[in-house]
């Protein structure tokens, strides 16, 4: 059952749909309410390694529905330091519950400054009217 | 023309309601300059009976295995294709669907991929199949393409002992796939598992056959052990009529089967069309080029069978697919399915047991000195015909028999070799005749 | 309905087979199967009979309309069945002499010529298997052209239409290039100007479909070809819409160096559920030294395969393609002769009759006359009744019909592709085109009766959700998983994992 449309206030966005709650130097990371929307209920995660190393505007997974597969783009650089597991098993929390246990990696951080560059939630909202 | 139902008035009709006031204006958009300004340059058309007595002159200037005595294999066999199978293709409906994409009208040819998808996985020991790949060649491909995107490495190993084909057609893909190619000689007719061991070093997937291109039974458990030693992938290319009486590849360690489907259920035609197969352990499920059928329910809670993973095919990621196939081999498949159901396991089973013993039977009748006299062999064998192969047969044709495939063709040493295939359409009698002309 | 497998009992069979009296060969233990293979066990009555039922729950061109865009599902003439049976092609075997195999070389040799004249080009391969393993061939014949003139890693870029079949990038990326889209203008042609911004020494060509996936021609194909040709570049045909043309108009003559040929699309391989196809190529000159290998080639009154090609770029399918479609393309062909042209003009005339009926219905993204195939859009129904194009699609089931082609091309929203062909008659047609009125005005007095079509086939809308994350491929006899239980729509269904 998929979530309401929103965009929580409190996080960063980046224009490839993802988002980020930063906290320290670790970021949680995931996929907006337009996203998952856009792509209909999701039937596949394909996370990275923890361990491995992401670069902010680059891929570091995917995620597959029905009819279209998508890379995800990292907000943020740093290392994976966990996957979360309820979305490898059931890809469809993204849809329900996007931002809240449909988070799809924590990364630790190689500069927090970093953040400083994503959109903030207005930001985000005028990216999306003109779409 | 009988195919078109268009007649003067319909033409007339039809120019109204659009508008226009002839054919030619219907193509108005396309420049003059690009325009044919003549007829097409080709013969007159034949009425029906005109084409069919031209088709037979043309047929009848082959020599097709109802006109000569054959033991030609080297990939592609003579086996029995029982009447049931041309029943079963002969029906409209399966001879004329399209691809399944709209799978409430098509729950037939998606329930009897799903079947085939079964068999092929059942008889090769693996998880997944797709609904069948072009041919044994460009299935090979398809695996090294498999093995590239899960193991990160560009190197493949083939096997000498390969059909030859199957090693040009990868060698082919390898530039645009950016793969080295790389291959074990054979040795003394089979592959010895410490050559492999050393080539797989660093290889993303080793490749061999079972049997190989000599009729030889290849040690398969041991060459896929050194490949997954060196963490390549073990794939083995098989002979689908053999998996009655030998071991299934996902069995002794293989991660990837392929095959040419042609020697269950299809004729030999020339060459084609016939169907590759490629079957995986589930871990590979999401990097399987081509369709695959999946089982799922309707909104009525009934079962049914839809196209899935279609993420994978081009149709939906485009430049990041697994492979680009759109139309694949469905109507040779289902001709697979349906011989394969009509011998059961105890048929395969007998046949794989007749042609080997008719194959042992022939070796020895022969007296012909052996290529390889310490490999046990399935249904093909390769003997020393004492005078250059080709004057053998072209000897053995002049007395309506072809007494096998040239190894010379391919492989260096063999100048005076011929690879024998003796299926289950041969006879006792049969291999007498072939000893008495090769004898001459 | 059951599988085959849910029929099968032990010790029931259908196969009968020849047995000698010879002493059995002995397999060595440590490759000897272990386990029999769970295959069927039926015996003949019973194959029969689930064969056909399985026929009986497949719809084809022979059942009734089936106007898929782009896929040409033409009648499948019967005697072209015939002729493929014959024993002197059937039982050829492809290693068989080339003495012994001159009428099979004959018919390769004149299919060619054939092909080249339609094309307008000059050397034929018919190796590649399908249209899309044409494609890669292409592609491949265009990186041996540039690595043998020394500009193999200078021309790195293939350049696609916006419109294009799926195959076309997957292809370029499968050849190794890098791929490069260009945009389609509001008259449905390539944008000339983001062409030109593109296009420049680094590329190696275009793939391009003329008329194009929206049933259109491109009016300046000519310009196309020249900025192209300019920059060192080669013009590469996907010849999927080849039905509109033939005789009319030559992709040679358009400027295309390389074309590949659909055989199950317009010459009438049949589609056989997803497959045979053949996907021949031709070539300019200037290609005709790298094409597969080996070449179908005539020597006075013989016919021979030509091996010494020492350019060619390989072998891209066994022995020498797909023989058996070749006899049937070949039989369709001279069945018309130089009145193929007629054939293209009734496929083209079909189409736009089709169009003058439903452009007042649906939506015409591009006001233009089409050719063999046109789009049209359902927004207007899903703005005004909230039914898509998907909705229609499985209503025209209810009426007799396969849907044509959906959500294809990619730049129209809610698109509907429709392919007639020239194989119907014009009651077919009528009978389409007052199937899709009526389905408009249902959409407005009874969307519900859309969104839950359809109503009338073996079985109701499929859960492609649950066939992706069950991923269940194969059967699994006492382990197969009863997904029955499960509702698809309307409650929230706890995805078991496993299978």
């Amino acid at each position: 059952m998929a979530a309401d449309e929103s965009y929580p206030e409190e996080l960063r966005y980046h224009r490839e749909h993802d988002w980020a709650r930063v906290d320290g130097d670790t970021a949680t990371v995931g996929i907006t309410w337009y996203a998952q929307d856009a792509l209909g209920e999701l039937v596949h995660f394909e996370p990275p390694a923890e361990g491995a190393s992401v670069a902010a505007d680059e891929s570091y997974g995917e995620v597959e529905s029905v009819k279209a597969v998508s890379d995800l783009i990292s907000p943020l650089s740093g290392e994976v330091v966990e996957v979360n597991p309820i979305v490898v098993e059931e890809p469809e929390k993204v849809n329900d519950d996007p931002y809240g246990d449909g988070w799809l990696i924590k990364i630790r951080l190689s500069d927090p400054g970093e953040a400083d560059g994503l959109l903030d939630v207005a930001a985000y909202k005028a990216l999306l009217d003109e779409q | 023309m009988g195919y078109l139902s268009l007649t003067d008035s319909d033409q007339e009709a039809m120019l109204a309601a659009i508008g226009v006031s002839s054919i030619d204006e219907l193509f108005q958009d396309i420049p003059e300059a690009v325009r044919l300004d003549r007829a097409l340059d080709l013969e007159p058309a034949l009425s029906e009976q005109q084409l069919v007595a031209h088709l037979e002159e043309l047929a009848g200037k082959n020599v097709h295995t109802g006109r000569e005595l054959s033991f030609l294999g080297a990939g592609i066999y003579d086996h029995y294709v029982p009447a049931i199978v041309d029943a079963i293709l002969a029906r409209g409906e399966f001879l004329t669907a399209y691809t399944p994409y709209q799978p409430e009208m098509s729950q037939g040819v998606l329930q009897a991929i799903f079947e085939y998808q079964t068999v092929i996985c059942e008889l090769t020991g693996m998880d997944v199949s797709n609904a069948s790949g072009y041919d044994g060649t460009t299935v090979a491909a398809d695996a090294c393409y498999v093995a590239k995107h899960t193991t990160g490495r560009t190197k493949v190993v083939l096997a000498e002992a390969l059909n030859p084909q199957v090693r040009q057609v990868v060698k082919t893909y390898a530039p645009g796939f950016g793969l080295e190619v790389v291959e074990i000689p054979h040795t003394d007719g089979i592959t010895d598992p410490d050559d492999v061991r050393k080539a797989a070093e660093g290889a993303a997937c080793v490749i061999f056959q079972q049997p190989n291109f000599f009729g030889c039974l290849e040690p398969a458990p041991e060459l896929a052990a050194a490949a997954n030693e060196a963490e390549a992938l073990a794939v083995a290319h098989v002979d689908p009529v053999s998996l009655g009486v030998l071991e299934a590849p996902g069995r002794y360690g293989c991660a990837i089967a392929i095959g040419e489907g042609q020697g269950a259920g299809n004729y030999q035609s020339y060459g084609g069309p016939h169907y590759g197969f490629i079957a995986t352990r589930s871990d590979f499920i999401r990097r399987m080029p081509g369709r695959i059928v999946g089982e799922t329910t309707d909104t009525a809670g009934e079962r049914g069978y839809v196209l899935t993973l279609q993420t994978r095919e081009q149709h939906i990621r485009r430049e990041k697919a697994t492979s680009n196939i759109t139309t694949n081999q469905t109507l040779l498949a289902l001709a697979g399915l349906a011989h394969l159901s009509w011998l059961g396991p105890q048929g395969l089973r007998e046949l794989g047991e007749t042609c080997m013993s008719l194959a042992a039977h022939a070796k020895d009748r022969l007296g012909l000195p052996l290529v390889f006299p310490e490999r046990t062999t399935f249904k093909e064998f390769a003997v020393r015909a004492g005078r250059p192969a080709e004057d053998a047969i072209r000897a053995a044709r002049e007395q309506g028999v072809h007494p096998g495939y040239a190894l010379k063709r391919d492989y260096s040493g063999m100048e005076d070799a011929l690879l024998v295939c003796v299926t289950e359409k041969r006879t006792p009698d049969d291999i007498d005749r072939l000893a008495a002309v090769l004898a001459a | 309905m059951k599988l085959i497998f849910e029929k099968s009992q032990e010790g029931r069979r259908a196969g009968t087979l020849p047995s000698y009296d010879l002493p059995p060969a002995e397999v060595p233990d440590e490759l000897r199967r272990r386990e029999s293979p769970r295959l069927p066990e039926l015996a003949e009555p019973e194959i029969v009979r689930h064969f056909t039922a399985l026929a009986d729950r497949t719809f084809g061109v022979d059942t009734g309309f089936y106007p898929l865009g782009s896929c040409t599902m033409k009648h499948n003439p019967r005697v072209n069945e015939r002729v493929v049976a014959l024993p002197g092609f059937r039982d050829l075997h492809p290693l068989q002499e080339e003495v012994g195999a001159q009428g099979a070389l004959e018919l390769m040799w004149r299919l060619q010529e054939i092909l080249a004249e339609v094309c307008g080009l000059h050397a034929v391969s018919l190796q590649p298997a399908a249209g899309s393993q044409g494609e890669l061939t292409g592609l491949m014949l265009m990186r041996a052209y540039f690595a043998d003139r020394g500009e193999g890693e200078q021309r790195k870029t293939v350049i696609t239409a916006d419109t294009a079949h799926g195959t076309n990038p997957a292809s370029v990326t499968m050849a190794g290039f890098e791929l490069q889209k260009v945009e389609t203008d509001s008259r449905g042609n390539l944008d000339l100007d983001d062409l030109r911004a593109k296009v420049n020494q680094e590329t190696a060509g275009l793939m391009l479909t003329n008329p194009s996936t929206l049933g259109l021609f491109d009016e300046h194909i000519e310009e196309v070809s020249k900025i192209f040709h300019d920059a060192g570049a080669l013009l590469y045909y996907d010849g999927a819409n080849l039905n509109a043309v033939c005789g009319i108009s030559r992709p040679g003559d358009m400027g295309f160096d390389i074309v590949h040929i659909n055989l199950h699309k317009t010459f009438s391989q049949p589609h056989g559920g997803g497959g045979p196809g053949g996907g021949p190529i031709a070539v300019r000159e200037i290609l005709e030294p790298f094409i597969p290998a080996p070449a179908v080639v005539r020597d006075g009154d013989e016919f021979r395969l030509d091996y010494d090609r020492p350019k060619s770029i390989g072998k891209v399918r066994g022995y020498t393609g797909p023989f058996g479609v070749f006899v049937r393309s070949y039989a369709f062909i001279r069945a018309y002769g130089p009145e193929l042209r007629r054939m293209s003009e009734v496929a083209v005339l079909n189409a736009n009759y089709m169009l003058s009926r439903l452009k007042g219905t649906y939506e015409l993204p591009f006001e233009r006359l089409c050719m063999h195939e046109f789009v049209l859009s359902a927004k207007n129904l899903k703005r005004d009744h909230g039914v898509n194009a998907l909705d229609v699609a499985k209503r025209l089931m209810d009426y007799g019909f396969h849907p044509p082609t959906i959500y294809f091309p990619l730049i129209v929203p809610e698109a509907l592709m429709i392919e007639p062909t020239e194989t119907e008659p014009k009651e077919t047609l009528d009978a389409f085109c007052d199937a899709m009125e009526r389905i408009a005005e249902e959409a407005a007095s009874d969307p519900e009766i859309l969104k839950e079509a359809p109503h009338r086939r073996p079985v109701r809308r499929l859960d492609e959700v649950k066939a992706a994350k069950r991923a269940i491929v194969k059967y699994g006899f006492d382990q197969h998983p009863d997904l029955r239980g499960d509702r698809a729509e309307g409650e929230a269904v706890e995805a078991q994992r496993g299978a």
